[in-house]
């Protein structure tokens, strides 16, 4: 007796090798959310704590990476403030995730009058500076954090949308969802239970490289007086303290950014080792 | 059909995409929270006084109806009167049009420059020392945030070094590139990263094509080939890669401008959002929309007269 050929979904991750930029990366992104979760531990003193006798001191044993104008402890601002740019990398991308997933989903697998009048939106949507259209949002809603992701998940789903839709195009064609059709499954079942699954690694690839994104323009929007609003510890407001002082203090705004800049490192590390194995498996 | 047809077809591509621009521009500035008549003539204005204002700007028509009030005007280049600066929207942008298409210029030129210098090293050397720092380089250069290399970049060459000044435009053409040259070197560096990868990528595959082997086969030397050959095929998907990045650039300058105090379009955006001057938001929104559709288009038509194959 000679066994049928079943079409099957094709193979996961089988037989490649990790890229050593994975476990890096990884182990970075890591040190950030554990600086983040145990801040209320590190953090030498209190991050909004002002003491006017402390100002602008450079970097001792006291204070390791200095004080700033009001006498607050940078390194403190700089551990607190992990835990509000990270929120900023994981927020701003699972909104545009779901909704460009979804939309892209959705218009691949329908076609049709759905799809070209999602594409045309997306087309205009893309016609638009995406940071330019984020601050007019922004100001539009107020500025705060708030209005930063809604501003996202209206503008940022279209990168999603595109990856997902554009696979969508072709594994509807393919034999395990015809095999699917033919034993009667249900159209979201077929969606969400076989395509998905097959469809979505390019999003989730292209996600690392999106949290990088948003972390630099949350930090900007923030720089820029849109975002988060002082007091509170985060690195965009810390390097624009620092402006105004980068004769006399170098370490105020040189510090905050190198964390930006390691932080986005770890996610860059991510995006590259996880792109170099999806092109192994295609 | 004639090579050339899509001079004339494209454009007509366009007009839903303007035409979804002035919708999304619109939009934003009527969900603004306030009554723009109140807005205009302050606190302490009567009702009829409003009332009056209402009728006069169509305030009180229905929103559709409204909306073709303002694409009646913008289409006159009518954007309304600027309430910090009392005058016509349109001269307060247009003035500042110039810094801005200089300082994105400038970086683009720059990025090239930089791009092509690091991806060719990188792809003849490819797996080296200098190839792997290289990589190196545009992965961190990726998660640069432009307002700190900023920042570090006024404190190294403008504080420090003393070669270049903190912030301004200047009078003189050489004046205006001597004060350019920072913020569209800091620019730059966020965008050459992404060149430098793609050019480096299509470096590599054009030089493993079949002419090439032919062409060293027939002993034409190494240097014929990369500039001759490689060289010149790989540009075109970059060209269109910087069609891709405008928008990416153009958010660039509105930190930047910031940062360094050049008189552009982004700096009035932001200076406009603090001082509540919505006409002038909505009018930078929608001059830099038109910069991203514009540039697509050059670069589309760029592409097609390069490439006998590309249809647009």
């Amino acid at each position: 007796m000679t066994a049928i050929e079943i079409p099957v979904a094709p193979s996961r991750w089988r037989g490649i090798s990790l890229p050593w930029t994975v476990p890096t990366g990884a182990a970075i992104v890591l040190f950030w959310i554990a600086v983040a979760v145990l801040s209320p531990l590190i953090a030498p003193s209190d991050p909004i704590a002002q003491d006017l006798s402390q100002t602008l001191l450079p970097p001792s044993f006291a204070h390791w990476l200095g004080t700033d104008n009001f006498g607050r402890d940078v390194l403190s601002r700089l551990i607190w403030g992990t835990r509000i740019d990270l929120m900023m990398g994981f927020f701003g991308v699972l909104f545009p995730f779901i909704i460009g997933v979804t939309i892209g989903a959705v218009a691949g697998y329908s076609g049709g009058i759905i799809d070209a009048v999602l594409m045309r939106l997306l087309d205009v949507t893309i016609s638009f500076p995406f940071f330019v259209l984020i601050i007019a949002i922004v100001a539009t809603l107020g500025p705060g954090l708030s209005s930063f992701y809604i501003a996202l998940a209206l503008v940022g789903w279209v990168s999603y949308a595109r990856l997902v839709r554009s696979q969508f195009l072709v594994l509807k064609q393919s034999d395990f969802v015809l095999a699917a059709r033919c034993l009667g499954f249900s159209r979201g079942r077929i969606v969400f239970k076989h395509i998905l699954p097959n469809a979505i690694m390019p999003a989730v690839v292209f996600s690392m490289s999106d949290a990088v994104l948003d972390i630099l323009l949350g930090s900007s929007l923030s720089f820029l007086g849109l975002g988060i609003q002082p007091p509170t510890a985060e690195w965009g407001i810390m390097i624009a303290d620092g402006k105004s002082f980068m004769a006399q203090a170098w370490w105020i705004s040189l510090f905050p950014g190198l964390a930006i800049v390691f932080l986005a490192i770890g996610f860059s590390f991510l995006a590259d080792g996880f792109a170099e194995m999806l092109g192994a498996k295609d | 059909m004639h090579r050339y047809r899509f001079v004339l077809t494209r454009p007509l591509q366009l007009i839903p995409v303007l035409f979804g621009i002035s919708v999304v521009t619109f939009i934003l500035t009527h969900m603004i929270p306030g009554d723009p008549a109140r807005i205009l003539l302050g606190i302490r204005a009567t009702a009829e006084a409003i009332a009056a204002i209402h009728e006069k700007f169509g305030l009180d028509k229905p929103i559709v109806v409204q909306y073709f009030y303002f694409l009646a005007n913008l289409v006159q280049g009518d954007f309304g009167r600027s309430i910090i600066y009392r005058a016509p929207v349109l001269g307060v942008v247009a003035e500042r049009i110039l810094p801005t298409l200089s300082l994105i210029l400038l970086a683009v030129a720059i990025s090239a420059i930089l791009s092509a210098i690091l991806a060719s090293v990188a792809a003849t050397k490819r797996g080296s020392f200098a190839d792997q720092s290289i990589r190196l380089f545009s992965t961190i250069g990726l998660g640069l945030p432009s307002f700190w290399l900023g920042i570090v970049f006024i404190m190294i060459f403008s504080l420090g070094l003393g070669l270049f000044p903190v912030s301004g435009y200047g009078e003189t053409f050489l004046d205006r590139l001597h004060h350019l040259a920072l913020p569209a070197t800091t620019l730059a560096v966020s965008l050459a990263p992404v060149i430098t990868r793609n050019l480096r990528a299509s470096l590599i595959a054009e030089s493993t094509s079949d002419y090439v082997t032919a062409a060293r086969a027939k002993g034409v030397p190494a240097h014929v080939i990369f500039f001759g050959h490689v060289f010149r095929n790989s540009l075109l998907p970059t060209i269109s890669l910087f069609g891709v990045n405008i928008g990416w650039m153009i958010g660039g300058t509105v930190v930047v401008e910031t940062v360094f105090s050049v008189p552009g379009l982004g700096q009035l955006m932001v200076s406009s959002i603090f001082a509540r001057d919505y006409l002038v938001v909505q009018a930078v929104t929608l001059v830099l929309a038109l910069g991203v559709v514009a540039t697509n288009f050059l670069v589309d038509l760029t592409t097609a007269f390069l490439d006998p194959r590309v249809t647009v």
